[in-house]
């Protein structure tokens, strides 16, 4: 049994695996098919600090190895997170993270400052890079001024671990992750949704209600895995991989372009105990490789 | 309601129509308990095109025989594929999901409506009505006679009045023409199949003051609530068809028209 736990900043993770945002719901919803204190951590639905009913239906679109979403950061607001379902999880044994999204500097900073006051919570992943929403979200994650003003507001007001989800649509990712490392992110995750369209040919119309969504799935390993060997080499701070991860190979690979941890997301779909099986698959790669840790393997691509 | 990933083996696989296969599921352990309306996120393997589960409703779940009854229509590739399976072959299943229909109390008087493939959770409502002895009355149509899909086996739970678009079968026209409407009262009405065959019910519903609940097929990915993809629109705002549905009662929804 090799050692499978590692640190993101102060955070401890018991070991590398973690649920993204917006595919794990709340972790109770999967609560009958696995231990939820099985992995490293949960990332929890997109938090906002006024409630957001997202965008019209449809939001999904099916496509090669993949899907399309334009959910549109659809919550009831962190006040009816921090009273109605904190309570549920806030003794489940792993991080629960929750991912804190806005339309403007003061907005996230607000957000982040109530989760702060809730002590079961280590840590918060902003995200920056949401491709579904007008007003906010990957607007701020596509520039270096746009994203440094955000984790600079933020991180005045939040204390714990603070985690930056990076958008892969920008010119060169790298510039923006040394830019939140600069105003003081503790990690960065990465890859948020590729932008993508799809359009249904017999109606002529676009699959989504917004035209265009967030591609997900095994269609956007490569690319994922690809910014984060980049932006690995870029900081200093600790890398989250995610983007396409669907078994314990993928989460290996992303572990040796330099990623301390993953996150699964879309994969939770087809199976909803994948995050296990990925944790366990690591375990027996590392045991049959003679590793002691899983720390042997992490950046081990130069 | 525990959920649960099963892998079921295909007992049998029969052709109703060109378009339509009934799948008969078992496994070695008996089946959970499932509810009338709820519906099974089946995995599509080995197709090439196909990247996420498919809802299915519940047609029947038969527990002398330990068997659960998939309706397909065969409607686009992962349900063409689903047609490929062979008696022996595994199928996996996240189940049972969704809400289901409302429990009926023993003085409701009930009317089932079903359209085209939507007929197939009218079967499992009405054989669980009928073992609470509470018969159910079935109002079913189909574009012809050929699409109207195990009559026989609605016949054995309750009263069967069918439409045709084509007048090949039945009263020719779309349930809600049906003389039966007129000539009796229901209390209630639940009703699965096409989104227009569906709102028509809805429609003739709240005119006559009759309480009803459809059930909805939107497009989904998780089915477990939470990805948020398959939302409706209701009097409490966006909620998800997988879980706070497939049923809900037309008060809810914003079908006013």
């Amino acid at each position: 049994m090799a050692r499978l736990d590692v640190k993101i900043g102060e955070l401890s993770l018991k070991n590398p695996v973690m649920t993204a945002s917006g595919t794990f719901g709340y972790g109770l919803e999967f609560a009958d098919f696995m231990p939820l204190d099985g992995i490293g951590g949960i990332i929890v639905k997109g938090t906002t600090l006024k409630p957001r009913e997202g965008n019209d239906y449809p939001r999904m679109a099916e496509t090669a190895s993949g899907m399309l979403n334009c959910v549109g950061l659809q919550n009831k607001g962190v006040d009816y997170f921090c009273e109605h379902i904190y309570p549920q999880i806030k003794d489940i044994d792993t991080n629960m993270i929750v991912n804190v999204s806005g339309s403007s500097p003061e907005d996230y900073a607000e957000c982040a400052a109530r989760i702060d006051a809730l002590e079961n919570i280590p840590a918060i992943e902003l995200n920056i890079s949401c491709p579904n929403v007008k007003d906010g979200g990957m607007a701020f994650g596509v520039t270096c001024a746009g994203a440094s003003s955000v984790v600079k507001a933020v991180r005045e007001r939040y204390h714990k671990t603070l985690i930056v989800k990076l958008s892969p649509n920008v010119t060169d990712i790298t510039e923006i992750a040394r830019a939140v490392e600069a105003e003081g992110a503790d990690s960065v995750s990465l890859i948020n949704t590729l932008m993508g369209m799809a359009i249904d040919i017999e109606k002529r119309k676009t699959m989504l209600s917004i035209n265009t969504g967030g591609l997900s799935g095994p269609a956007v390993k490569p690319v994922a895995l690809r910014m984060v060997w980049q932006v690995a080499k870029a900081v200093k701070i600790p890398v989250i991989g995610l983007g396409g991860i669907s078994n314990a190979k993928d989460a290996i690979e992303f572990l040796m372009a330099g990623a301390t941890a993953i996150e699964i997301g879309t994969a939770n779909f087809l199976d909803p105990t994948i995050s296990i099986k990925v944790r366990d698959g690591i375990d027996r790669w590392l045991d049959s490789h003679g590793c002691q840790s899983v720390e042997e393997i992490i950046g081990v691509i130069s | 309601m525990k959920k649960y990933i099963l892998d079921l083996r295909v007992k049998s696989l029969e052709w109703l129509h060109e378009r339509y296969v009934l799948i008969k599921l078992t496994d070695d352990k008996p089946l959970p308990e499932m509810l009338p309306g709820q519906f099974v996120e089946v995995q599509v393997v080995d197709s090439p095109v196909t990247f996420l589960r498919r809802p299915i409703s519940i047609n029947f779940v038969d527990y002398e025989q330990n068997e659960l009854w998939l309706l397909v229509a065969t409607v686009g590739e992962g349900t063409r594929h689903l047609a490929r399976l062979h008696a022996g072959d595994t199928l996996n299943c996240v189940l049972p999901l969704g809400n289901g229909f409302s429990p009926v109390n023993e003085s409701e008087k009930v009317l089932l409506v079903g359209g085209g493939v939507g007929v197939a959770p009218l079967l499992y409502m009405g054989a669980e009505m009928k073992r609470r002895h509470v018969e159910p009355t079935f109002l079913l149509g189909a574009r012809s006679s050929k699409d109207l899909l195990m009559l026989d086996i609605f016949k054995r739970y309750g009263r069967v009045y069918v439409t045709t678009e084509d007048g090949s079968e039945g009263e020719k026209g779309f349930v809600t023409n049906h003389s039966l409407l007129q000539q009796e009262h229901f209390d209630r009405i639940s009703t699965c199949g096409p989104t227009p065959m569906m709102k028509a019910v809805a429609r003739f519903a709240r005119q006559n003051g009759v309480n009803c609940e459809v059930s909805l097929e939107n497009l989904m990915a998780c089915g477990l609530g939470a990805c948020l993809c398959c939302v409706e629109k209701t009097v409490d705002g966006n909620l998800c068809v997988c879980k706070d549905g497939p049923v809900f009662n037309i008060q809810k929804l914003l079908w006013q028209d």
